[in-house]
């Protein structure tokens, strides 16, 4: 009979709003990230790492790029006979068919998926965040104290500490109280969203709760367990993790990367992370050309000049265009004589040439400040800004725009543009 | 090839910054469709094994075919190295009758090119040959006499075939690349065998030149042969040209390669990089011009590298000056050394020192 120790659910089902343009077309796990990867390769490559060898994936907002990019797990060695990497869409039942409603409410209608593993244990993970954690330790923690539930949590400023679902232990780690966003916090310790469960426990509080609406592990799975007063354990982990839920802390998250010595270290030999590779050419810089600050990725061609960013693979930078502060992802084609600052660039974006993006005085976003903020400019995938534009700070663009789109060529600060796609 | 060769297989000498040898054939054959392919090595093959670890990188990971590495073995009735290309394939020859498929494309793995094998394939049928070599016309001023050249006749027919000339009678030269007959082939080499000769070149194509019709097939683009270290340092170099970078790296097919899993190149301050080819994994500090510079390599602050080719996992301490040389891949090189090839000629420099950081 199969047997599987720990097998893992990773939730990739999720749009990540906050993103804005960046998931109107992808899952936010399949965003890219730090010139190469996407952010689903984190914890899949932790996944593998820690030994743990089976993984679904639960996917149900535009899933093309991520169906595409996780294939049968090839990168991440995750192409087995016995279990691997499975892609778990929802499905259509003989009767009560239903899209995933919530965390648990997905996993819940994964039981079959799991229990064919015959596990002990099961890890439950979400794949929008950046960091490196070895889940065999938090195993090993879990089973040391003997706990139905471990939940990894992160210290955080205690300030900060409202803006998290906060656990509350006593001595020995065991979570005796916990709180969602709370306005005076009693502790610092936040969930990472991160959760083992020994596979009985998870598998009849699921069936017990199947009748929840929107099913969501933290509001109700977790405190019907406490309920139940079940041994729940809190894992304190101390590394690098960053939530790169909003365009600000992706942007953030995306510039540590090019620290002299960055903290989340992507160049060590131990811990590798891994992607899928679709480009293979080493990257041409040109005799004009200026680096400085910055990761590239492979087969792009710098003509320009670029400070302080990161840089995807296949992208083109023309003759004398300075990129500052900006993260442009794969295939994006920039000409000649731009400038850009602050920028955030999806996918297969044209830029003509004497463009400028990220100038002028800072104003508000028009349409959603919460999204668009920091002075940033976002461009979504397979956008067309055609040449001599001008736009302005916390300005948006998505579509096939062309110049009748723009006033004297410009686009203000605060300023919205899209022509295609759903709209945010 | 010098000191580069004694380390590795030629055909896995790293070419274009991410890149082996033979990664361009295996490409060719795996976007021609060709889908059974055997290796045939005997020469230091460990680098090229570790690089041929899985077949999935070319698509070579079948049911159908596969990507097979053939070593010389110790049978009942034989212990010998290959001896020469034709009793590499005689040793062999058990795969060749097994196999169903009509044709069988013979290619060395020391060339940089792109090429439809069914183009060639189709040639072949066309002109009835029974042999079809791959030809290139070389400048008037190259040096041939690594090569076999070859004469052809208006139809393509080859009249004569030399071997390493002294004095070449003409600039068209076989690169190393044939395609016949299976059968055929199995026929050569086995009468090859009887008669206790085992060179490809020698003991087949100039001997059977007039009794088989052996025909040319020009190749008119891009290609290159890296067998000598001049030839190895002018290919990589090549690939600074938009031209041949264009036609490698940007049209359809691709060539492919073992994944290493490297984080992209990094770029700190005081880095200066201006016409060069720098490949993932690489952290740039310093200055770096007209080189090619392959993965994970790390060059210090203050360094400068000029019309140089850095190998993988190079590791250069600050302060050092490197100008034409080749340096050799998992090299520790101190910081505030220099090496510099004079006089036009290329150094290779082999060095290794400790390493502690990283």
């Amino acid at each position: 009979m199969v047997k599987k120790e720990m097998i893992a659910m990773l939730l990739a089902g999720g749009q990540g709003s906050r993103l804005g343009v960046l998931t109107s077309k992808v899952a936010k796990p399949a965003v890219a990230f730090g010139g190469k990867y996407r952010i689903i390769d984190f914890p899949l490559s932790n996944c593998i790492n820690s030994g743990v060898d089976t993984v679904g994936v639960l996917t149900q907002y535009q899933p093309l790029r991520l169906n595409t990019h996780i294939g049968i797990g090839i990168p991440w060695d995750l192409d087995r006979n016995i279990g691997g990497v499975a892609v778990l869409p929802p499905y259509e039942k003989s009767s009560n068919s239903e899209w995933y409603t919530g965390t648990a409410n997905a996993i819940y209608q994964n039981l079959e998926y799991m229990e064919s593993f015959n596990p002990d244990y099961v890890l439950i993970l979400s794949g929008d965040h950046i960091y490196k954690m070895d889940y065999e330790v938090m195993l090993d923690f879990h089973k040391a104290n003997g706990a139905e539930v471990t939940i990894a949590v992160m210290p955080v400023p205690i300030e900060e500490a409202s803006r998290f679902g906060i656990m509350i232990t006593d001595e020995n780690k065991r979570i005796t109280d916990f709180e969602e966003k709370p306005e005076h916090p009693r502790s610092n310790l936040a969930s990472m969203g991160i959760y083992i469960f020994n596979w009985k426990t998870l598998k009849e509080s699921l069936i017990a709760m199947a009748d929840q609406p929107a099913l969501d592990f933290g509001k109700h799975v977790i405190p019907y367990c406490h309920e139940k007063n079940m041994p729940l354990y809190a894992y304190e982990f101390t590394g690098y993790w960053k939530d790169v839920g909003t365009l600000s802390s992706y942007w953030q998250a995306n510039m540590e990367l090019i620290d002299i010595v960055p903290e989340f270290n992507l160049y060590e030999e131990y811990w590798k992370i891994y992607t899928r590779s679709e480009i293979q050419p080493p990257q041409y810089l040109a005799e004009d050309s200026v680096v400085e600050r910055s990761i590239i990725g492979e087969g792009s061609d710098i003509y320009g000049k670029v400070y302080n960013s990161v840089i995807g693979c296949g992208v083109t930078i023309g003759k004398d265009t300075i990129v500052r502060d900006s993260i442009i992802m794969n295939h994006s084609q920039i000409g000649d004589n731009c400038e850009l600052n602050k920028v955030i660039m999806a996918e297969e974006v044209c830029v003509g040439s004497n463009v400028r993006l990220g100038v002028g005085q800072e104003a508000q976003n028009e349409t959603a400040p919460h999204i668009y903020n920091s002075g940033i400019v976002t461009i979504g995938e397979k956008s067309v800004i055609p040449d001599g534009i001008t736009v302005g700070k916390n300005a948006v663009i998505f579509g096939e725009t062309t110049t009748a789109d723009y006033t004297d060529s410009q686009l203000a600060s605060g300023k919205t543009l899209i022509k295609a796609g759903e709209q945010h | 090839m010098r000191e580069l060769s004694q380390k590795r297989a030629i055909c896995a000498m790293p070419v274009a910054g991410s890149y082996r040898s033979i990664d361009f054939t295996l490409s060719n054959m795996s976007n021609s469709h060709i889908q059974k392919v055997a290796v045939l090595t005997q020469y230091n093959s460990r680098s090229l094994n570790e690089h041929l670890s899985s077949s999935k990188w070319w698509d070579f990971g079948r049911k159908q075919g596969g990507l097979f590495v053939l070593t010389p073995t110790v049978t009942a009735d034989n212990s010998n190295w290959y001896r020469g290309t034709a009793d590499a394939i005689y040793q062999n020859l058990t795969f060749l009758k097994n196999s169903h498929e009509p044709y069988v494309v013979i290619a060395s793995g020391d060339g940089i090119y792109k090429m439809d094998f069914n183009k060639l394939l189709e040639y072949h049928i066309e002109k009835k040959a029974d042999i079809t070599v791959v030809c290139k016309d070389m400048p008037a001023d190259a040096n041939l006499e690594r090569f076999g050249t070859v004469k052809m006749n208006d139809d393509c027919r080859i009249e004569e075939f030399e071997e390493k000339p002294i004095q070449a009678k003409s600039q068209t030269i076989s690169c190393g690349i044939y395609v016949m007959r299976r059968r055929q082939l199995i026929e050569m080499i086995e009468k090859c065998a009887e008669e206790d000769r085992y060179d490809f070149v020698r003991d087949i194509l100039i001997r059977y030149k007039d009794m088989k019709r052996i025909y040319g097939y020009r190749i008119n683009e891009y290609w290159s042969n890296i067998a000598s270290a001049d030839d190895y340092f002018r290919t990589n170099m090549d690939f600074l040209k938009p031209e041949v970078r264009n036609y490698f790296f940007k049209q359809y097919p691709d060539i492919y390669s073992k994944v290493d899993d490297l984080p992209p190149a990094k770029y700190n301050v005081g880095s200066q990089v201006k016409n060069s080819l720098i490949s993932s994994g690489c952290i740039v500090n310093g200055v770096v011009e007209n080189s090619v510079i392959f993965k994970k390599s790390y060059i210090g602050n203050n360094c400068v590298i000029k019309n140089s080719i850095i190998l993988n996992d190079v590791y250069i301490g600050d302060n050092t000056y490197i100008e034409n040389c080749i340096v050799e891949s998992r090299d520790t090189i101190r910081a505030n050394s220099r090496y510099v090839g004079e006089n036009g000629e290329i150094k290779i420099v082999v060095e290794k020192n400790e390493r502690y950081t990283m």
